[in-house]
């Protein structure tokens, strides 16, 4: 073939024809395949983020009314007596129960009057926030009115939301008891998930012959992490409590059972952040004479390490969110108090959460969002803390 | 020998030897055409041999190049090793020779006047060393140990032969001294082919050289022979 | 082989199995004190795995069977009474990829030194560690930066850097897995010239696939094939005028 011709063939193949547009084209449509289902899975998440933050932030603000209140020694018995009949059915009754123990705790104050903001009902505070279903009844709407064109009305900030338990009215309902119960069932399930899942993969990864018990202890870890999280919760309850004896509903049972349903993930974890422990590095310690726990100890260990946490990071992320396990040993319970002792009955923030979907007062709805939203802070925390220590252990060596 | 892994490596290493052969030939050529030239006073004859020397030295010149090149891209080892080294040699050895051939040529061309009158011994002494050529180079062709040392072998016989033809030349000059020019003459002659006889038992050696990793240079042909053998080891 | 010079490991009759599959037929080996030793052979041939039944790394290797004696000055290093962890301490190791622990120069060199109880930190302790890095030839490139990781050096410092770290324990035997492979031909000239150096102190065993660099930095080659030792001889002697047939095609690159 002459020069000429060979650069006119080549020059014929590379033009686009038929086929070769046909093939562009099929490339150009999985593309757009999967930018529309990215797009669908964004729209998604925007559309749940914007109707729990909609529905969740207003849950951050709450109505106050300043009243006159009277402490007299009468309002000891009844606590009715303290404000004025007229706004009586304006103000939380869970602000009013309180008035004859705070009498009991400052003596002096018996007899004094003053005004200041009160909490008010929870119907109040959802007819201010202008959502349906208030229930506010029409003579109490128009009291509100006056009240507001007085300037007697407002909604600040809700301190409640943070600082107190549960309750049965939506108005006086916080997520502090359930927060720590949190605090206390994660921190229990670290204490013996993390120790116990390091050790078991260590031994797997390192010290553990190669042999059918071994493969089959594999092969079961990782089938583990996949099972129903609910069957953990049914293991907790006839090993832990029903077996070992430990309280029903306490953080210690909770804590236990997600430590058993977060093993698997801190095992195979670890396993994988010390098997992409470079051969090298090993071959280098024995090479100089160190001993397997000293190879172990002081080089891979401390180079799996970010590796390691991210895993139990994941594992505990996924442990807080969790309910279904919870549930079996008795922590989905209407608990108004935080917990004070890990045997003392408790519950989490997701427990919590769902205890507040279920209730009939439209107006814990928006705590339930709100309570979706804080949780989904931590985990998102969680989450990124996991990222950057993963980032940080992309070193190489 | 199985073919080398590198192709190219592996016909370098055949042209080597080819034209290694080929300056064989032709000095072999130039010694007979000299001493024809010497037998038939044929001064035609001595012009060509001296004309053909310019051929060798360029083959010399070309194998030169080839070897060098070869040892600094190659890395030869082992039996490749030993034959680049043993070409290296051989090629020297094979220069000199065209250069005593040359040599008589001149000769024959200076005493044109005055040519050989006793030619039988001379005659005698050519063909053995010219056939010690040809087993050298016989034996570098096949890696023929056998042809070796039949070269090396030889020597002995040639030695001897020379140095009855050195006296026989200096009783002919002594009993008439007209005949010195000739004499002279012949005593270059016996001379140069007595010294390339040298020159192929070298070659000899190297060829064992190249073939046994032995250096059997300075020794003895019995020591030789019994080192080829594996009887005798060389330390 | 001339008598006067003494064997620092003597190997008899070594076999390995690797499961079932046997990767050494019967090795006879005697290697010389203060002598660098080449392992040279195809890939696969068992010199690696030779290489690592002289301190024990083969231990490590799940379904590893040794048979034979390997000695170390007439001790065998096989014995049940014999602690791995000490003979790896006689008999060192540096490996084909530079593998610098990611601590700083200094941690890299001072750890063996520190586990093995050899010297206290202080002042004795940084003697050792310039004392090392200087027998490897980088003291002078490092010695400003003995607080910056190992693992930012060049690959031939690490390199040499590896094989400080090996001197700092005093071994008796230094054994190289390929040490130059990774290497470019300075970084690789670099480790050749220490390895001359090292051998007036250590006995030095190389494993290479470089011939050339077996035929320019060892005393003595051996080949092996399959599983087996070829030959075994005076590196010139070997590489000028082998006498097994397999080693010359090996040699000359008329392996195929
Ligand atoms: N850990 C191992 N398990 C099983 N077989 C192995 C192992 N290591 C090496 N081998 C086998 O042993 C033989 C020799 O390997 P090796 O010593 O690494 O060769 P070399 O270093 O000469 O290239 C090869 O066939 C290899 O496949
Ligand atoms: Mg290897």
């Amino acid at each position: 073939m002459s020069d000429a011709s060979k650069s006119n063939a080549l020059r014929a193949d590379l033009r686009a024809d038929k086929r070769k547009r046909r093939r562009a084209r099929a490339d150009m449509r999985f593309k757009w395949y999967g930018l529309t289902a990215l797009g669908l899975a964004m729209l998604f998440l925007v559309f749940f983020f914007v109707d729990i933050i909609s529905k969740g932030l207003p849950a951050f603000q709450q109505a106050e009314i300043l009243v006159q209140v009277s402490y007299s020694e009468s309002v000891k018995s009844n606590y009715n007596r303290a404000v004025d009949k007229r706004y009586r059915k304006l103000i939380s009754r869970s602000w009013l129960r309180t008035i004859p123990m705070q009498l009991e705790e400052h003596p002096d104050m018996i007899g004094t009057t003053a005004e200041q903001w009160v909490l008010a009902d929870y119907r109040v505070d959802q007819f201010l926030k202008g959502h349906e279903g208030h229930k506010l009844k029409k003579k109490y709407q128009k009291l509100v009115r006056q009240l507001q064109e007085e300037g007697k009305v407002r909604l600040a900030f809700n301190s409640g939301f943070f600082s107190n338990g549960d309750s049965k009215l939506p108005e006086n309902a916080g997520i502090l008891a359930s927060a720590v119960g949190s605090v206390l069932v994660l921190l229990l399930t670290m204490l013996f998930a993390v120790p116990v899942g390091v050790m078991t993969a260590i031994y797997l990864e390192e010290f553990a012959p190669d042999n059918r018990f071994t493969q089959l202890i594999e092969v079961n870890i990782n089938n583990l992490a996949a099972i129903p999280s609910i069957l953990y919760g049914l293991l907790g309850l006839a090993i832990f409590i029903n077996f070992m004896g430990v309280p029903r509903s306490s953080a210690l049972a909770g804590g236990l059972t997600l430590a058993l349903m977060t093993l698997p993930i801190i095992i195979i974890a670890t396993r994988a952040a010390l098997r992409a422990v470079p051969e090298s590095i090993r071959e280098a310690a024995y090479g100089l004479g160190a001993s397997s726990l000293q190879t172990v100890w002081h080089h891979v260990l401390p180079l799996a390490m970010p590796g390691i946490l991210t895993g139990s990071i994941i594992g505990l992320a996924q442990a807080m969110g969790e309910t279904a396990p919870l549930l079996i040993v008795g922590m989905m319970a209407y608990i108004p108090e935080a917990p004070h002792s890990i045997l003392a009955a408790t519950t989490v923030l997701p427990a919590q959460v769902y205890t507040w979907s279920g209730e009939s007062i439209r107006a814990f709805e928006e705590r339930t969002a709100a309570g979706i939203m804080v949780l989904l802070a931590v985990l998102l925390s969680l989450n990124a803390l996991a990222i950057r220590l993963r980032n940080r252990s992309e070193q190489t060596w | 020998m199985p073919e080398h892994t590198l192709k190219r490596f592996e016909d370098e290493l055949t042209s080597l030897k080819e034209k290694i052969l080929a300056m064989g030939g032709l000095v072999e050529k130039a010694v007979r055409r000299s001493m024809k030239s010497v037998l038939q006073v044929d001064t035609s004859k001595a012009q060509k041999v001296i004309d053909r020397d310019r051929a060798i030295n360029a083959l010399e010149v070309e194998i030169d190049e080839m070897t060098r090149s070869m040892l600094a891209l190659r890395q030869p080892a082992a039996g490749d090793l030993r034959l680049i080294i043993a070409t290296i040699k051989i090629v020297t050895d094979l220069e000199r020779s065209g250069d005593l051939a040359e040599g008589i040529a001149e000769a024959v061309l200076q005493s044109e006047e005055n040519p050989l009158t006793h030619t039988s011994t001379i005659e005698t002494l050519a063909d053995l060393v010219i056939r010690q050529v040809k087993d050298a180079l016989d034996a570098f062709a096949r890696s023929d140990l056998d042809a070796a040392l039949k070269c090396i072998e030889r020597d002995k016989k040639v030695n001897k032969l020379y140095k009855a033809m050195q006296r026989e030349n200096l009783t002919y000059m002594l009993e008439d001294p007209r005949q010195i020019t000739a004499g002279l003459l012949a005593s270059t002659i016996g001379k140069n082919l007595e010294r390339i006889g040298d020159h192929a038992v070298n070659i000899a050696e190297m060829v064992i050289y190249m073939v046994k990793g032995h250096d059997v240079r300075h020794v003895d042909h019995k020591t030789a022979a019994a080192i080829l053998s594996g009887e005798l080891d060389e330390d | 082989m001339a008598t006067d010079m003494k064997n620092k490991l003597t190997i008899r009759g070594l076999k390995l199995w690797y499961g079932d599959f046997e990767a050494l037929h019967g090795i006879d080996l005697d290697i010389l004190a203060g002598k660098v030793t080449a392992f040279i052979g195809p890939s696969g041939c068992g010199k690696s795995t030779f290489l690592r039944c002289l301190n024990r790394m083969n231990d490590r290797i799940a379904g590893c069977r040794v048979e034979g004696d390997v000695l170390l000055e007439g001790n065998d290093i096989y014995a049940p009474d014999v602690d791995v962890v000490q003979l790896r301490t006689h008999i060192g190791m540096v490996f084909q990829k530079p593998n610098p622990f990611p601590k700083s120069i200094y941690e890299n060199i001072a750890y063996a030194p520190r586990i093995h109880g050899m010297v206290q930190d202080g002042p004795d302790m940084d003697e050792l560690v310039e004392t090392a890095l200087r027998k490897a030839s980088i003291w002078d490139e490092v010695k400003d930066k003995l607080q910056q990781p190992g693992t930012a050096l060049s690959g031939g410092q690490q390199q040499r850097l590896c094989i400080a770290r090996t001197i700092a324990v005093q071994p008796d035997v230094i054994l190289m897995d390929e040490p130059c492979s990774a290497l470019d031909p300075i970084a690789t000239a670099k480790i050749e010239e220490l390895m001359d150096e090292l051998k007036q102190e250590y006995t030095i065993v190389i494993v290479t696939h470089n011939m050339q660099q077996a035929a320019r930095a060892s005393d003595y080659t051996a080949y092996f094939y399959l599983g087996d030792l070829i030959e075994y001889g005076e590196t010139s002697q070997i590489f000028t005028a082998p006498s097994n047939q397999r080693t010359e095609d090996y040699i000359t690159g008329r392996f195929g």
